[in-house]
C-alpha cells in the first residue's frame, strides 16, 4: 500500500475492552492508529476517532454516563464540531448518547439477558463518512455483544431523525428490542456514528464474518480526506 | 434522589421483578424499579441544596430521556 496511513485516536477509557481489537483492524485496513487514555485534554494530532467498546466505569448509573465527562471527550466534541469522523461502537455508542453528540440512549436488552452473536444489519445510508464504501440496502454481517443495546428515542424525537435521514443501520433480526430496529445512528452532519455491532470484530475472514471492514474502511478514508483537505 | 423509569418506557426489570414476585405468589400489579441515591451535602439551606441537587440530577444522575427523579432532603 502506497498510501499514507491516517492517524486514528482509539481512545480509551478506565473498563474499554475493545481498544486493542479496533487499533488492531484499523492498522489492517491501512490506518496507524493511536491508543489515547480518556484523562488527555487533546487528542494528538488525528484525522479520525474511535470510541471502542466496552464497560467503562464498570457501566455503573447508566452505561457511558460517567465516562462522557472524560477530560478527552471534550476534546472528542470539539473534534466532531470541526467535522471529524468519529466512530462510536457499543460502549462508545453509549457514550456519545449520553454526551449528547449522538440522539437517543441505550438501554437494557429486552431480554436482560447478555447477547453475544452475529447480527445482519441493512445500510440505509451510504453517504456519510462513516458508510461510504457501503450501498444503501446492502446487509452487513456484524456481531455484537451487549446487555444494554437497546436504542430508545420517544416518537417525536425518532420523526425528527426519520425527517433529517439520521438512521444508518437496521437490523434485519433485532436483537435486543431496539426501537424500529435501530442498530446505528449519526449526527445531523453525518461525520458522527455510534452503532451497538462491533466492525472491529469482523474485518479478517478467519475469524467470521469480514464486514465490519465496510464500515472501519469507511473511517480510514474519511481521515485520509481529512489530513488532505489540512494539508 | 430517586430515579426511576418515566412513565410509557419499557422496564425490562421491572417486568422480570413482577414475574418473580407472581412466581412467589404475591398478587402485585406492574413492577417498576428505579435507583436510589443517597448524598451527604454541607450545605444548611434548603433551597439552595434542592438547586443544587437537581443540576446534579440533570446533569449526571438522572437521563431526562427516559428517567424521572424526585429530591428528599433530610436533616442529619
Amino acid at each position: 500500500m502506497s498510501e499514507r496511513r491516517p492517524q486514528i485516536a482509539v481512545v480509551v477509557f478506565p473498563g474499554s475492552n475493545d481498544d486493542r481489537d479496533a487499533a488492531w483492524a484499523l492498522h489492517a485496513l491501512g490506518a496507524d492508529p493511536v491508543l489515547v487514555w480518556h484523562g488527555e485534554q487533546e487528542l494528538p494530532d488525528v484525522a479520525g476517532v474511535i470510541l471502542p467498546g466496552g464497560f467503562s466505569y464498570g457501566d455503573y448509573l447508566r452505561c457511558g454516563a460517567i465516562a462522557r465527562f472524560a477530560p478527552a471527550m471534550e476534546a472528542v466534541g470539539r473534534f466532531a464540531a470541526d467535522g471529524g469522523p468519529v466512530l462510536g461502537i457499543c460502549n462508545g455508542f453509549q457514550i456519545l448518547c449520553e454526551a449528547g453528540l449522538l440522539p437517543g440512549v441505550l438501554r437494557p436488552n429486552r431480554s436482560l439477558e447478555f447477547i453475544c452473536r452475529d447480527t445482519r444489519v441493512r445500510v440505509e445510508r451510504a453517504d456519510t463518512k462513516l458508510t461510504s464504501r457501503c450501498t444503501v440496502g446492502q446487509t452487513l454481517s456484524i456481531p455484537v455483544k451487549h446487555g444494554e443495546g437497546s436504542w430508545y428515542a420517544h416518537d417525536e424525537l425518532y420523526a425528527e431523525l426519520i425527517a433529517l435521514d439520521q438512521i444508518v443501520l437496521r437490523y434485519e433480526d433485532n436483537p435486543n428490542g431496539s426501537m424500529h430496529d435501530v442498530a446505528g445512528v449519526c449526527s445531523r452532519e453525518g461525520n458522527v456514528l455510534g452503532l451497538m455491532p462491533h466492525p472491529e470484530h469482523a474485518v479478517d475472514p478467519l475469524l467470521g464474518p469480514a464486514d465490519g471492514a465496510f464500515v472501519i474502511a469507511s473511517l480510514v478514508d474519511a481521515a485520509r480526506e481529512r489530513e488532505q483537505a489540512l494539508v | 434522589m430517586l430515579v426511576r423509569p418515566k412513565a410509557g418506557i419499557l422496564d425490562p426489570q421491572g417486568q422480570a421483578v413482577e414475574g418473580s414476585l407472581r412466581q412467589l405468589g404475591f398478587a402485585v400489579g406492574e413492577a417498576r424499579v428505579g435507583r436510589v441515591v443517597d448524598l451527604e451535602l454541607g450545605s444548611t439551606d434548603a433551597t439552595s441544596a434542592r438547586a443544587e441537587v437537581e443540576r446534579m440530577c440533570e446533569q449526571l444522575l438522572a437521563n431526562p430521556l427516559i428517567e424521572s427523579f424526585e429530591i428528599e432532603l433530610e436533616d442529619v
